[in-house]
């Protein structure tokens, strides 16, 4: 019932968007080329389905690798931050690094290095996932509250048992804000890498009608890549909920 | 009534007194001495309440009784009845109930199963919550729980562990007064045959349930720290109902005591004044 009345929202407000839309195009008379009806893009959505299709499957995918490998990478470092005191002098700043260099500016190198194909775009997303994962998931670790650490004491826990059945759970509302993040910023991390240099992937194809002035088919384009991010956010956002039945948001859904 | 048989036989089963006797306990905290020298003796099966002024290291203490993580310097001697160490036969329980948010009410009760790999003893763990009136709560969230149904749960799981010393830091100062009456009746019932380490801020609380009391207060000499005085108990039954008269006139006492310590600690005044 909730998710019938979620529904109802977005479709409401996505009719909003769109009317304002083509209102823009009725009162400026705007030509085509700099800005196209919703209809036009519709039939670009619809005539161009399989090249989009092929394309968008190419860009998830680095999407998706990039995630796996972002949230693999950055949990790693959070455990390794968190448990190895000597290795946090040498890991945070170079973490504070990775981070601070523009994206941008290193799409051309990757792209360099790595090569045309979906290899440079992969590590892109994994590159812009891995700071937000590995810094949340470090500092809920960090956060373990002290009495349960107490109380975990005189119960007698291992290392290991405590990491697992309070430290990580203890760390999970932290860590489940920074992989929201990251599931957000993933898309922008395998188009930027598909603007520096690719031969297919949503970037590349928008990139390019973009340049032969399509731009019907370059919003058609975009459609489609927001769709999917909002589709990977949720999606992440429901498992989060699972694997928290317990927490705050939960509970309020609840009630 | 059927709850008080039942918590009768739970607190009689498995349960082997243990007694306690500390020396030369220290601890330094920010180049100062919080106490040095201590002394004391937990007998088996009895109840102890620690009390003291805020910052006077109560907390420290059965911290390091505990052997919980310290920050400062700190050495203790420390000798059990039977001669074996106390590592892991202690049960905690603190002014937060501790519950782990993403277990519910039976998964928190059996943490120390789970953190051992060892088998649960499911039905123990739910008399225990029919025993502190929590029937029926078993698959609850903790976050769906009242304080003070909280702190019953919390109590349940320091039952569960059966271990034979119990260490308490200030465990229901958390709750409305009413609750931590009741919360008393139980305790006090529940914990019989253990023996007890309370500390507490509240001077009727400590009155109503231990057997001796144990007073931390600033030592006259310089840079000494604290020192410890003990004081009986009041006679049984415990918890010592209120209406006791000698419970109105031992709290004034106490009360007094702890306000100016070495006012009412005569033989302190006797020396200060020779």
């Amino acid at each position: 019932m909730k998710r019938l009345h979620a529904l109802r929202h977005l479709l409401i407000s996505t009719c909003v968007l769109l009317g304002l839309w083509q209102l823009v195009i009725v009162i400026t008379e705007v030509p085509p080329y700099i800005l196209p009806a919703p209809r036009a893009v519709a039939e670009a959505l619809i005539h161009q389905a399989p090249s989009l299709a092929h394309h968008a499957g190419i860009t998830f995918t680095e999407i998706l690798a990039g995630l796996v490998l972002g949230i693999l990478l950055g949990l790693g470092t959070a455990l390794a931050l968190a448990f190895i005191p000597r290795l946090r002098r040498t890991l945070l700043p170079m973490l504070l690094i990775s981070q601070v260099i523009p994206l941008f500016a290193i799409a051309p190198l990757l792209v360099l290095w790595l090569g045309y194909d979906m290899l440079s775009k992969v590590v892109m997303a994994t590159l812009i996932i891995y700071f937000p994962v590995a810094s949340t998931g470090y500092d809920g670790l960090r956060q373990t509250r002290q009495g349960w650490l107490d109380l975990a004491q005189t119960l007698g826990a291992s290392p290991w048992r405590l990491l697992i059945h309070i430290q990580l759970p203890a760390a999970l509302p932290s860590l489940a804000s920074g992989m929201r993040m990251a599931a957000t910023a993933a898309p922008i991390g395998a188009i930027i890498g598909e603007w520096a240099g690719a031969s297919q992937g949503l970037g590349y194809l928008m990139l390019n009608a973009n340049a032969r002035m399509e731009i019907d088919l370059m919003f058609a384009a975009l459609l489609v890549l927001v769709a999917f991010s909002l589709l990977l956010y949720f999606s992440i956002d429901a498992l989060l909920r699972k694997l928290m039945p317990w927490h705050r948001d939960s509970l309020t859904r609840l009630n | 009534m059927r709850s008080l048989l039942l918590a009768r036989r739970l607190t009689s089963d498995n349960i082997v007194s243990l007694g306690l006797t500390l020396n030369n306990a220290r601890i330094d905290y920010a180049g100062h001495t919080l106490f040095r020298d201590l002394t004391a003796r937990l007998d088996a099966g009895s109840w102890t309440a620690l009390l003291g002024r805020s910052g006077c290291g109560k907390s420290s203490l059965l911290r390091l009784l505990a052997g919980l993580e310290m920050p400062d310097h700190h050495q203790l001697e420390l000798h059990t009845d039977d001669g074996r160490p106390l590592v892991g036969r202690i049960a905690w329980m603190a002014q937060q109930d501790l519950l782990l948010p993403w277990r519910r009410v039976l998964d928190n009760l059996c943490l120390g199963d789970d953190l051992h790999r060892r088998p649960r003893n499911v039905a123990r763990a739910r008399e225990l919550l029919s025993a502190v009136g929590l029937e029926g709560r078993e698959h609850s969230w903790p976050d769906a729980l009242s304080g003070g149904q909280r702190q019953r749960v919390a109590l349940a799981r320091t039952l569960y562990q059966e271990a034979p010393v119990v260490m308490m830091d200030e465990p229901f100062s958390a709750v409305d007064a009413i609750t931590r009456l009741e919360l008393h009746d139980l305790a006090s019932r529940l914990l019989d045959g253990r023996t007890v380490l309370m500390v507490t801020h509240d001077p009727l609380e400590a009155l109503r349930l231990a057997d001796q009391l144990l007073v931390l207060r600033p030592d006259a000499r310089e840079g000494y720290g604290a020192v410890l005085d003990r004081l009986p108990g009041l006679s049984p039954p415990r918890p010592v109902p209120l209406d006791t008269p000698a419970l109105q006139q031992a709290q004034a006492e106490l009360i007094a005591r702890l306000r100016d310590p070495n006012e009412a600690f005569i033989p302190a005044a006797a020396e200060v004044n020779a």
